[in-house]
């Protein structure tokens, strides 16, 4: 019997407000499945942003498009961790691939994973790096030619025509590359969506509500990493890219904010059985979290300092590095909104009883499996993955040199003075 | 060229034809897996009778007993709610504690409108969410009705407890896998009856077979209106309640 979690339950028991059903005060879907549908939304979402420039052809976010993939990749990676380590028997994890229930939509995770993993992910990166680690493995030596060498699976033509091909294969993974981001993540919040027990989840617009949030996220989190790391390795920042990237996460925002505000003002107005418990949620348990953080902090806010930065940018040509900070600031608020956001859902929708009569609560742990720190520590990994993917596979050539067509008549040094 | 046309004509007409449709048709859950009585054999269902529970709590500790639920209070296959509703429409309802010391004496309050207990458990859904939604069909539902966990295949995601509009599931603590109420299935299959019917001193819980027409649960069905927990959610639930107030959920 395992004593801490009885005296967690024992310490949640004075705090509950009104009536739950017994067997309700243990939160069962905790801080690790906040985190699983956080980091799968970037994945989706970065991708549609590689996706921008593939399908729809916007030419200025370019210097984004490699590194983009390759966040997706590194996110991709760990989405599972966190719900494996969450089963009660991770070690039987692999009946969900061999005798899945079909009637569930959990045991499809496996294969829209691996769907997504293996028949887009992967071959849209592999083409896009094809020739380049073809030329890098000519021209380096040791350890890092046979890497590069095996990660080009020994392919060696650079013709024109398998050049061509390359490029059609890669419009063609894209355009299958969208439906299935949508897929990956509307399929997440089908998981939470089709729980009709649960009134807070049970809504049909709540796989859209997670794809355009994971959109959101996703956009936001590939011009955070784009920020921080050119600097870092001695580039120039884009800011046409940078202020192409933003407009598209700017109506990405405002779709994300229309929709939650549907569910919210539909609710309010149908004021079905569940209201009344809902909006006592709403007022206490989740008045910081949901008020606050994700509407007030991440979306009114960034809006507005986006908003208004592009109003001033063409009157008053706003100067780069004020509007460098003021995109910086906007970013990481959205990511701090879209975390609250899921877990706004999960932890939310654990919060009052499903006898509509009381409120229970969470309490986090810091150490164990379920704690703080754990989470932490998957929030962290996929950015060493990026790290190692980033020194396999550098994208800064092209990112400089994609950027620079676009300066407009100054094809300069590459890391070309801060200005 | 004409082999490659050939096999995409074959593909498009095998998706067409009846047989890929039926497949897809077969995955879609609700219809497919609703299951209707059978007219033959076992179909299990369970009586409660709220106007004769006393809220002794008998079953609560009878059911921990038989089936090793931990003792903690966190872990219930089934327990007792006491409901109050006020002149004024306050509606106050506790869950039951065995062991606890008796209800202090309530005839003189005079703010109170009626009180009643009402005995909860699995309602083994016809048409349940949770088996719905396990993603190893580690719980199932019996030929005669009974939905059950197998603890060897369960993987502890808990998605069952999530789709369970009736909170009558929990994760045992020890096992790592769901649990739940099973009418004592092992003490069913040797025409025994579940153990909180066995020991409730009222006769306010009522085991028996749907389909059989002498079953004391035929004779409650008929004897008595019947109303059952959440109808609107479509789960069908076979625990069939007497005299249940508008105000339980």
């Amino acid at each position: 019997m395992s004593h801490e979690l009885t005296r967690t339950l024992s310490e949640i028991l004075p705090q509950i407000q009104g009536y739950i059903y017994p067997n309700e005060i243990e939160v069962h879907w905790g801080l690790l499945i906040v985190v699983y549908p956080y980091i799968t939304g970037i994945v989706a979402g970065a991708f549609i942003l590689a996706s921008l420039v593939k399908v729809f052809n916007v030419k200025e976010v370019q210097p984004l498009y490699r590194l983009s993939l390759l966040t997706a990749l590194a996110y991709l990676l760990v989405a599972p961790l966190p719900l494996l380590s969450h089963l009660g028997h991770p070690e039987r994890s692999y009946e969900m691939f061999l005798t899945p229930h079909l009637s569930s939509a959990m045991a499809m995770f496996g294969f829209v994973y691996a769907w997504y993993l293996m028949a887009v992910l992967l071959i849209e990166i592999w083409f896009v790096y094809r020739t380049d680690l073809i030329t890098w493995a000519e021209e380096e030596s040791g350890v890092m030619k046979w890497i590069h060498k095996t990660l080009a699976l020994f392919s060696r033509d650079k013709s024109e025509s398998a050049l061509s091909f390359d490029r059609k294969a890669l419009k063609t993974i894209t355009i299958i590359g969208i439906p299935s981001a949508f897929l990956l993540h509307g399929y997440v919040g089908f998981i939470f969506g089709s729980v009709k027990a649960n009134p807070w989840w049970s809504s049909v617009l709540m796989p859209i509500a997670f794809l355009f949030s994971a959109i959101v996220s996703g956009v936001a989190l590939v011009i955070l990493f784009y920020m921080v790391i050119t600097p870092l390795t001695g580039g120039k920042i884009n800011m046409k890219c940078v202020d192409k990237a933003v407009d598209f996460l700017f109506y990405a925002v405002i779709v994300d904010f229309s929709l939650e505000f549907v569910d919210f003002i539909h609710r309010i107005y149908q004021s079905e059985e569940e209201i009344k418990i809902l909006s006592e949620m709403v007022m206490s348990k989740l008045f910081m979290s949901l008020v606050i953080i994700q509407v007030l902090l991440g979306m009114v806010l960034p809006l507005g300092i986006i908003g208004v930065t592009k109003i001033f940018k063409k009157r008053f040509n706003l100067n780069d590095d004020l509007r460098k900070m003021l995109y910086f600031i906007s970013v990481l608020l959205i990511q701090f909104g879209i975390f609250t956001m899921r877990w706004n859902v999960v932890i939310g929708g654990q919060m009052f009883s499903k006898s509509f009569r009381g409120l229970t609560t969470y309490k986090m742990e810091i150490t164990g499996i379920e704690g703080l720190l754990y989470a932490l520590l998957l929030l962290v990994l996929p950015l060493v993955i990026l790290t190692v993917l980033l020194k396999v596979l550098p994208p800064w050539k092209e990112m400089r040199e994609e950027g620079k067509d676009l300066e407009g008549g100054a094809p300069g040094a590459l890391p070309a003075p801060e200005g | 060229m004409s082999s490659r046309r050939k096999f995409l004509r074959d593909l498009f007409s095998l998706l067409l034809s009846g047989g890929a449709i039926g497949g897809i048709l077969k995955v879609l859950p609700s219809s497919a897996l609703a299951k209707e009585a059978p007219r033959k054999g076992k179909w299990y269902g369970f009586g409660v009778s709220v106007d004769k529970c006393i809220g002794c709590a008998r079953c609560m500790e009878a059911c921990k007993t038989e089936n090793n639920v931990p003792r903690e209070p966190f872990y219930f296959r089934t327990w007792v709610e006491r409901y109050i509703i006020r002149k004024d429409g306050e509606t106050v309802v506790k869950a039951i504690e065995p062991n606890a010391e008796a209800v202090p004496e309530t005839s003189a309050d005079r703010s109170m409108l009626r009180s009643f207990f009402v005995p909860k458990l699995c309602n083994q859904c016809a048409d349940p969410p949770c088996v719905q939604v396990c993603p190893v069909g580690a719980t199932f539902q019996t030929d005669d009705g009974v939905v059950l966990v197998n603890v060897k295949t369960c993987v502890g995601c808990r998605y069952c407890i999530q789709a369970c509009p009736y909170g009558a599931r929990y994760l045992h603590p020890e096992t790592r896998t769901a649990d739940k109420c099973t009418f004592c299935y092992h003490r069913i299959s040797r025409d025994l009856l579940p153990a909180c019917v066995e020991v409730c001193p009222t006769q306010a819980r009522i085991f028996g077979d749907v389909n059989s027409g002498a079953s004391p649960l035929t004779r409650f069905r008929r004897m008595n209106k019947i109303h059952v927990l959440k109808p609107a959610l479509n789960t069908e639930p076979k625990v069939y309640y007497a005299s249940l107030d508008g105000e339980v959920r």
